[in-house]
C-alpha cells in the first residue's frame, strides 16, 4: 500500500532489488540440482541411456521443488501468525500447530493406513487446526500476555502433544515415522511424493492476495474493525492457511522448527511490516534459507546427508540468538 | 448525527454503562470527560462498533451501527484507539493509505494516492512520510494515527484520548488539529479526554459522565463551575477566567 502507484504491490514486487534476489534463488535451485550422490553434474545432461535425465526428473527436480516450496510456507505462515497472534515469537512449531499436525499424521497412519496423503494431510490439517485454536483460547485466558509467555505457552502445548505423539508411535512402534515427520529430512522426495507442497504456492498466494487484511489484523482488532473488516474471519482465514500449509509440509517432508519464524524477523527488521510488501521478500528468504541449508547438509559429509533440519537448526539457532539479544526488537 | 439510545453495558456483575442517551448534532467538537471508570472508552467503543451493548441501540448517520455492513459504516464512522502496546513498523505513508482500505480494498486509485498525501500534508508530516512509525516522536506518531482516520474521510470522527502521552506542544497541536477538522472540514469529533482545560478551550460542548451515567451535556462555560466540577469529580476545583476562556486549577 504505497500511495504513489497505481498498483504498488506489483511495482514493487518485481523491484530490481527483489528481480535480483530471485535470481539468486534460482542460482540456488541450480545448485541443488546439479548436487548429489552418484552421478556428476555433467552425466546429469549426457549420461548413458537416459540414467541422468532419471535422477533429475525423478528425484533432483522434486527434491528442489518441495525445498522452495515448504521454504516458502515457512515462511508465510510465520510471518501470518506472528499478525494473528501480535507477536513475533509465534510461529507453527511455537503455537502447536505443528505439533498437532504430527499428531494427525499419526492417528491417520494407525486409524486408516490405506488412505491417500490427501486424506491423511486433511486429518493433519484438521489436527492443526484444532491445537492452534486452543492455543488462541489459553492465549485470551492468560491474564499477563507478555512478549515471552505467549510462544512459552505455546511451545508447552506443544511439547505436551508431542509426548502424546510419542507415546503413541511408541505404543505401535511408529517411532521412526515419528522422527521422519519431526525432523525435516528432503532425502526421501521424489517424484509422486512431493506434489502436495503445490498447494503452498497457492495459500502463499491467497495470503499475498489478502495480505493487507493481515497487516490490519496485525494493528489490532479495533483496528481492523475500524476498516470495516471483520477481525475474526481474517484470523480464521489465516489460521486456516497455516493449519492446510503446515500439514501439507509435514506429511512430505517434516518441518523445520523456527525457520519461518526467523525469516519473518529479520525481513520485519529490514523492510517493516507491512505484508503486501514483505511477504514476497518472506517467501522468497524462506525458500532460500532452506535450500542453502540443504545444500549445505549434502556437502558437508559428502556422500553422506546431514537432514536439512539440524542445518537449518544450527544456523537458525545462531541467527535466533541474534535476533534475541538485539535490543531493536520490539518485544510485542 | 449520533444517537445513542439507552445503552447499557456490564462486565460481570459489574455495570459500567447504566442507561445512557446520548443524541449529538452534526459537526462540531464534543468532548467527553468523567473520573476514572466513568465509562467514556466503553460508550466511545460502542459508538463506533468495537463493543456490543447488552441493551440499547447507536445511529449514526441514521445507520444502525451494529446492523451496518462494516465497510460501508467505515466511511461514515473512524475510531482511534490509544494502542499504547505495538507501534507497526509500517511507515506514515503505508499506514496513512490504510485509511483508504474501506473505499479502495487496498488497491490504491489515483484518487486514493492523492486524499493519503492530502491527509498527511494536512498533520504535517509530508516531510517524515517515509519514515517507519515507531522511529517518530510520540507527537508525530498520534499526528500519522490521525491523518489515517482523516484520509478514512469519515463524517464522524471518535478518539478515545489522543493526547495521552504528550507534552503540552504537542498536546495543544493535536486539540487545534482536531478543531480545524470540526471547523474546516465539517467532521463531527468526539474525544475522551482527561484534561478539562482542553475540553474548555477546544470543544464545543462538554458530555460528562460519572459512574457509568450520563450526567451532564452543556457548553464549556456551562461546566466549567465548581460547582459542576465538583457533582462530576468529587473534588473541590478553583475555576479562573483567563483571557475569556475558564480554566479549572486542580493541581492542590
Amino acid at each position: 500500500m504505497l500511495p504513489r502507484e497505481g498498483s504498488p504491490g506489483a511495482a514493487r514486487m518485481f523491484s530490481p532489488p527483489f528481480a535480483g534476489a530471485l535470481a539468486g534463488l534460482v542460482a540456488l535451485a541450480g545448485v541443488s540440482v546439479l548436487v548429489g550422490v552418484g552421478v556428476t553434474p555433467l552425466a546429469l545432461f549426457t549420461g548413458e541411456a537416459g540414467h541422468g535425465l532419471l535422477v533429475l526428473a525423478a528425484s533432483r527436480i522434486p527434491r528442489t521443488l518441495a525445498l522452495v516450496f515448504a521454504g516458502l510456507a515457512m515462511g508465510v505462515c510465520a510471518a501470518l501468525m506472528q499478525m494473528m497472534f501480535r507477536n513475533r515469537f509465534v510461529e507453527p512449531t511455537t503455537a502447536g500447530t505443528a505439533q498437532a499436525a504430527t499428531l494427525g499424521l499419526l492417528v491417520a497412519t494407525i486409524a486408516a493406513p490405506d488412505w491417500p496423503p490427501l486424506a491423511k494431510m486433511a486429518v493433519a490439517t484438521a489436527f492443526a487446526l484444532v491445537a492452534t485454536l486452543l492455543f488462541l483460547k489459553i492465549i485470551a485466558r492468560v491474564a499477563f500476555r507478555g512478549a515471552v509467555l505467549v510462544p512459552l505457552v505455546g511451545l508447552m502445548l506443544g511439547g505436551v502433544i508431542d509426548a502424546l505423539s510419542v507415546f503413541i508411535a511408541y505404543r505401535y512402534d511408529l517411532l521412526q515415522a515419528l522422527g521422519a515427520w519431526t525432523t525435516g529430512n528432503f532425502s526421501g522426495v521424489l517424484r509422486g511424493r512431493y506434489e502436495l507442497l503445490w498447494l503452498t504456492v497457492v495459500l502463499a498466494g491467497i495470503a499475498y492476495a489478502t495480505a493487507d487484511r493481515f497487516t490490519a489484523a496485525g494493528l489490532g482488532d479495533a483496528f481492523a474493525t475500524n476498516l470495516g473488516l471483520d477481525y475474526r474471519r481474517i484470523v480464521a482465514m489465516g489460521l486456516a492457511i497455516v493449519a492446510l500449509a503446515t500439514a501439507a509440509c509435514i506429511a512430505t517432508a517434516g518441518t523445520v522448527p523456527f525457520l519461518g519464524l526467523i525469516v519473518a524477523n529479520l525481513v520485519a527488521l529490514a523492510l517493516g511490516d507491512n505484508l503486501r510488501r514483505t511477504l514476497p521478500w518472506i517467501a522468497l528468504s524462506g525458500a532460500a534459507f532452506l535450500l542453502a541449508c540443504d545444500i549445505v547438509g549434502r556437502l558437508v559429509r559428502y556422500p553422506y546427508e546431514i537432514p536439512v533440519g539440524t542445518v537449518a537448526g544450527v544456523a537458525g539457532s545462531a541467527l535466533f540468538l541474534y535476533l534475541l539479544l538485539r535490543r531493536r526488537l520490539r518485544l510485542g | 448525527m449520533i444517537k445513542v439510545a439507552n445503552v447499557s453495558k456490564s462486565y460481570g456483575t459489574t455495570r459500567v454503562l447504566d442507561d445512557v442517551s446520548l443524541s449529538l448534532p452534526k459537526g462540531g467538537l464534543t468532548a467527553l470527560i468523567g473520573p476514572n471508570g466513568a465509562g467514556k472508552s466503553t460508550l466511545l467503543s460502542i459508538m463506533a462498533r468495537l463493543l456490543s451493548p447488552d441493551a440499547g441501540t447507536v445511529h449514526v448517520d441514521g445507520l444502525d451501527v451494529f446492523a451496518t455492513p462494516g465497510a460501508v459504516l467505515a466511511r461514515r464512522l473512524a475510531i482511534l484507539k490509544q494502542n499504547n502496546q505495538i507501534t507497526p513498523r509500517l511507515t506514515v505513508a503505508e499506514l496513512v493509505a490504510f485509511g483508504r482500505f474501506p473505499y479502495s480494498r487496498g488497491r490504491l486509485t489515483r484518487e486514493d494516492a492523492e486524499r493519503v498525501s492530502d491527509a498527511i500534508a494536512y498533520v504535517d508530516l509530508s516531510a517524515v512520510q517515509d519514515r517507519l512509525i515507531d522511529e517518530l516522536s510520540g507527537g508525530q506518531r498520534q499526528r500519522a494515527f490521525i491523518a489515517m482516520v482523516l484520509a478514512q474521510d469519515p463524517a464522524c470522527l471518535l478518539l478515545d484520548e489522543p493526547l495521552n502521552n504528550l507534552d503540552m506542544k504537542h498536546a495543544a497541536a493535536i486539540m487545534r488539529l482536531l478543531r480545524r477538522a470540526a471547523d474546516d472540514l465539517g467532521k463531527t469529533v468526539v474525544v475522551v479526554i482527561h484534561d478539562i482545560n482542553f475540553a474548555s478551550c477546544h470543544a464545543d460542548r462538554i458530555v460528562a459522565m460519572k459512574e457509568g451515567r450520563l450526567i451532564l451535556q452543556e457548553a464549556p462555560a456551562a461546566v466549567m463551575r465548581p460547582e459542576v466540577l465538583r457533582a462530576v469529580y468529587d473534588m473541590d476545583i478553583a475555576v479562573h477566567e483567563i483571557a475569556g476562556t475558564r480554566l479549572a486549577a486542580y493541581y492542590r
